[in-house]
């Protein structure tokens, strides 16, 4: 039985009466980051105050207990994906994953005239990189287009991949829209035409059962903070023998065995080989927990979670004509929507003002509104500890709002004869 | 000035706005604001002749505050001397950020006193006043 009033005593930030605008904050910008629960604050806070070691650096008690603990959480990592603890490369999120795959392996293996196929969904973390690796490198970044209610199909990747394709980078689940890309059969479409297949599954990871080996995709890039843990860590997901081939694009402390003054180094063997530097400990170790309070709910159990919200959400609306859903079809605890006549800005700002946070704008995918014939969009996402009182605020706020200025105004009389400046300081 | 009158004129700038649209004829000083946080994505125009801002307008993708606030910027500037018009952006500024303004100067751009109540939105009520003072930065 899925618990959610159980599972939200866990997170402080839901259990400490947090305001915003003076009202109780309903969080429904999961997509963008998640709360933690008081076991991953813990376990960081144990980091700091109990076990504070580097590792791989000493040969005492405390170093070498450091060790086995990253190694504790990369066999975490490992399990949770389905893949080898060797294909697990700590990085500081999806963003320094995808860079160290088009840095790493685009740079090193791409030539001119090569193509590198991306979808005009993918957030700017999975273009950005290739747009630079191809400067470099005279590859050209070709996008793949949509189906008519902006999916990404394997039949419009089939369109366009060609022999000349070395890299095919899509989203498992895209940032804006929320569909679900069936990257399996992309992957294997990809691995016909002799290119690889990078996933990012910023998205899909913390809502989807997602096994790497099934997928049988080349490399997998994710955030911590994103599935209830801390920031700035995160995991890249590759297959061993493409990790070995790659170059590491991070360089220094921890990745390498020797070196001498004749410029010759041997560099570690991976993962080790990416992990240049003192790394984030405190935070891996954070990313664990957050792993295992996950696996405790069940990651089917979430994301059934997620699609139930999303359903509740769109039932209690579907008479509110104002409202244009861009995404009908999409269950996986993303609602994309403009109100007709309404800024997407001014929406959040209403939003807000009603202690309710969703993200308006452009998610980081400013190609995709082109398609969507929008110049931005407001997004509500929700996530495990999401109830269906977060979304009857959020529905009412939606159909009751009032105006949008009421933000600006939370005097509701139309009547104020006052002078305008004792006025509107006096309601602080 | 009531709230409703308040609320009036910005809704009224932001669906009417006199300036939003290109300059009419070359000479005019432009610069594009982009704002990180809103969608924001303007262009200011300004014709600045013998110390004399001549004209001023407007063209872009803005929220309600961004475009209302523009507009009456325009409209409060236009046939300003530069000094007057760097003390009214600078009272503008004032207010928005809660210190201490001289309201006299700023006619219906008072409207926006409350922006410090949605602090992700003062960047918008400012993008095109910070247009402005590039703009006259250094005359």
């Amino acid at each position: 039985m899925y618990d959610v009033y159980e599972i939200r005593k866990q997170f402080p930030m839901l259990t400490n009466d947090i305001k915003m605008q003076n009202k109780p904050l309903v969080f429904l910008d999961n997509c963008s980051t998640t709360f933690k629960p008081q076991c991953v604050i813990d376990a960081e806070m144990e980091y700091y105050t109990k076990t504070t070691s580097n590792s791989h650096r000493g040969d005492y008690d405390l170093s070498v207990k450091m060790d086995e603990k990253i190694d504790e959480a990369r066999n975490v990592v490992a399990h949770f994906v389905n893949c080898e603890p060797n294909e697990v490369v700590f990085t500081s999120g999806t963003t320094a994953g995808l860079n160290l795959v088009a840095f790493g392996y685009g740079l090193r293996f791409l030539k001119a005239g090569d193509e590198i196929i991306i979808s005009e969904a993918e957030h700017a973390s999975n273009v950005l990189p290739w747009f630079e690796v191809a400067k470099l490198t005279g590859a050209i970044v070709k996008f793949m287009p949509f189906d008519e209610c902006g999916r990404l199909t394997t039949d419009n990747l089939k369109k366009v991949i060609s022999k000349k394709t070395k890299i095919v980078s899509i989203a498992n689940v895209g940032n804006v829209l929320g569909y679900i890309t069936d990257v399996k059969s992309m992957g294997k479409v990809a691995h016909e035409n002799g290119a690889i297949m990078v996933v990012d599954g910023a998205q899909s990871v913390p809502h989807l059962k997602t096994d790497f080996k099934d997928l049988d995709c080349d490399f997998l890039a994710f955030s911590a903070h994103k599935m209830c843990g801390p920031t700035g860590i995160g995991a890249l997901i590759g297959k061993y023998g493409l990790l070995d081939k790659m170059s590491p694009y991070l360089v220094g402390g921890g990745n390498n065995s020797t070196f001498d003054n004749t410029g010759a180094v041997n560099y570690r063997l991976p993962p080790a080989k990416f992990e240049a530097g003192t790394q984030n400990i405190a935070s891996i170790i954070g990313f664990m927990e957050a792993i295992k309070f996950i696996e405790k709910i069940g990651i089917e159990a979430i994301h059934a979670h997620d699609i139930e919200l999303i359903r509740y959400a769109k039932e209690k609306l579907k008479d509110f004509d104002k409202l244009e859903v861009l995404n009908p079809l999409g269950e996986n605890g993303i609602l994309t929507f403009n109100i007709k006549g309404v800024f997407p800005q001014d929406e959040a700002t209403l939003l807000n003002y009603k202690g309710i946070a969703i993200r308006s704008g452009e998610h980081c995918a400013k190609l995709l509104h082109a398609f969507l014939k929008t110049k931005a969009t407001c997004r509500m996402s929700t996530y495990l500890y999401t109830t269906k009182e977060d979304i009857d605020v959020f529905v009412d706020a939606l159909i009751n709002g009032g105006d949008i200025l009421d933000a600006y105004f939370n005097d509701q009389s139309n009547d104020e004869t006052n002078h305008h400046g004792s006025l509107f300081r006096s309601n602080q | 000035m009531t709230s409703q009158m308040m609320r009036q004129i910005i809704m009224d700038h932001y669906s009417d706005p006199i300036n939003k649209h290109q300059p009419p004829k070359e000479g005019y000083e432009k610069v594009h604001m982009h704002s990180d946080n809103c969608i924001d994505d303007l262009d200011i125009f300004m014709l600045v002749e013998n110390g004399k801002i001549v004209d001023a307008c407007f063209d872009g993708v803005a929220c309600t505050i961004s475009t209302s606030s523009t507009d009456i910027m325009c409209e409060l500037l236009k046939d300003k001397d530069i000094k007057d018009s760097k003390y009214i952006i600078e009272q503008f500024q004032h207010m928005i950020h809660e210190e201490p303004f001289d309201e006299d100067v700023l006619d219906e751009a008072i409207v926006f006193i409350n922006t410090s109540k949605q602090a992700a939105r003062i960047r918008c009520a400012t993008i095109g006043w910070n247009a402005a003072n590039e703009v006259l930065k250094g005359k």
